[in-house]
């Protein structure tokens, strides 16, 4: 089930034009390049914010690097965030996927990426959404959610216990 | 001790010989057994509880259950469905413990439903449970190994309903293949005509769904039925005309407080009640259903045409129950 998360990327580029490099430009010198770690990109730019709290970076003590805005060619705009030493489990990314699915994570050794990941909806959500229908089981007992996703294009889920089929950006995070 | 083996290495083994109704008896003996939801139930394990049913109804008096113990849990009350699981149980000789009323248990000192079940485990063969809550049977199997009967989880499923429903029909027809159904009334809050037409799915019905506009059946159900190539047809008229060809009349309650434009209930309140004079053209073998307490919706002259059967309805309750009781107990009758 939890290798349904993520789809490796066959072709995997490296992001070392990053602050070191010769005859960069400046915004390459914005974002510091990292030894070891993951690069979160193409986030889009209202999410940057929410991935960065789901992630709970503001409680990272190594060192991270939040940019907005910068220009991307296939989404005009977008985000990026890098997080030294910090590599994320498939659950972690699977969270991040419900609201936000196609990012990439990109994980960095010795400079290097060495794996793209890229976050797409699983088969089913163990505990991480909440159920929109209040007369719900599991909106009153202290138990775990479980989500079935019934259309991964449209973010449709269902609810193992209800059965009440819901439109994943309506509902909350566990 | 414990013997692992799935459903499908059992299937996977059996060969062409073993009928399924005896998979299914193998199978039920090892695995909860719990019965949640017969929405799913393919024609084999249907026609196992309506054998079962007609057994019991031949003899409804039996000591196969001498020395069980039958828990009802009624977390939310419904003296009609307990009294028919009660009657059941004690027919079979079964003792009966429980609660009607979930004030006077430990649950409404904020116990969880999780522990609650898990105590009357250690108690009881079965426990038979209703609950306010949606998926709350389901949630309950899961955290017992004592099987589950759902008597009803808030607006969600209640299959014993909907099996006493198919047992009325199968009797009344002599088959459930290819058969008219018309569901009347309440379309839209009704569980038991949502249950009655996902269980209906492998036996190629044809739905009339008759309903005012407020109450019509709701969007995800004419979405099941296109997906799974069940033929419906939807109508505000109720008229002896429109219910000709029925075989099955399915009649339910329009409630007042089911709708929001007070002035839409007063103008649709009486065109969906049943009259006896409304009976002239309908096919002989018609059997008007309905799941009761009825108010209004069908007039008293109704009671004694003879295709009134929403009293025998009821009473095959018990028969209804008493198999689902033996199925998820793995006795035979
Ligand atoms: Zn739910």
């Amino acid at each position: 089930m939890e290798k349904d998360i993520m789809k490796s990327e066959e072709k995997v580029t490296t992001p070392r034009p990053t602050g070191r490099g010769k005859g960069e430009g400046p915004q390459a010198l914005l974002v510091a390049a990292i030894e070891n770690g993951t690069v979160i990109d193409h986030i889009p730019t209202n999410k940057v914010f929410t991935i960065a709290s789901l992630l709970e970076l503001d409680k990272c003590s190594d060192q991270v690097t939040i940019g907005n805005n910068f220009e991307s060619g296939k989404m005009g705009k977008k985000g990026i965030i890098k997080i030294a030493n910090r590599f994320f489990s498939d659950s972690e990314i699977s969270r991040i996927a419900v609201v936000c699915p196609n990012i990439r994570f990109c994980l960095i050794k010795d400079y290097d990426v060495v794996e793209k990941k890229i976050a797409s909806l699983p088969d089913m959500l163990t505990n991480v959404v909440h159920c929109a229908n209040p007369v719900c089981i599991t909106n009153n007992e202290p138990m775990k959610t479980v989500f079935y996703v019934t259309d991964k294009e449209k973010g449709i889920v269902k609810c193992r216990y209800c059965g009440k089929e819901q439109q994943i950006e309506h509902i909350k995070l566990v | 001790m414990y013997l692992i083996i799935s459903r499908r290495s059992i299937l996977r083994k059996a060969n062409y010989f073993v009928p399924l109704q005896e998979i299914w008896k193998i199978t039920d003996r090892m695995e909860n057994r719990s019965i949640v939801s017969i929405a799913d139930y393919g024609k084999e394990k249907i026609q196992y509880l309506l054998d079962m049913a007609a057994e019991f109804e031949r003899q409804p008096n039996r000591t196969i259950l001498q020395g069980k113990v039958v828990a009802t849990l009624f977390f939310e009350p419904s003296t009609r469905t307990r009294l028919s699981f009660e009657t059941a149980a004690n027919r079979l000789g079964a003792r009966v413990i429980g609660f009607t009323d979930p004030k006077v248990t430990s649950s409404s000192k904020g116990e969880t439903l999780k522990d609650t079940i898990k105590m009357v485990s250690n108690y009881a063969d079965v426990i038979v449970m209703r609950h306010r809550l949606e998926g709350a049977a389901l949630y309950a199997s899961e955290v017992t190994h004592v099987p589950i009967i759902n008597a009803g989880d808030g607006s969600n499923l209640h299959p014993s309903q909907t099996m006493l429903d198919l047992y009325s029909i199968y009797k009344t027809q002599g088959t459930l293949e290819n058969l008219n159904i018309y569901m009347v009334g309440d379309l839209k809050y009704g569980r038991t005509v949502h249950s009655l037409l996902m269980s209906m799915r492998p036996y190629n019905p044809t739905f009339h769904f008759i309903a005012p506009k407020e109450l019509e059946m709701p969007e995800e159900y004419k979405m099941y039925c296109k997906k799974e190539g069940i033929k419906y047809v939807e109508q505000t008229d109720f008229t002896e005309d429109t219910i000709a060809d029925a075989d099955i009349l399915y009649m339910t309650r329009v409630q007042r407080e089911r709708f929001t434009d007070l002035m839409e209930y007063e103008r649709v309140k009486d065109a969906y009640i049943l009259r006896a004079d409304m009976l002239g053209k309908c096919r002989e073998n018609m059997k008007i259903l309905h799941p009761l307490p009825r108010v209004n919706e069908i007039e008293q002259d109704v009671d004694d045409s003879p295709h009134a059967y929403y009293f025998q309805q009821a009473q095959n309750g018990l028969y209804a129950r008493e198999a689902l009781i033996c199925s998820v107990l793995g006795i035979e009758p």
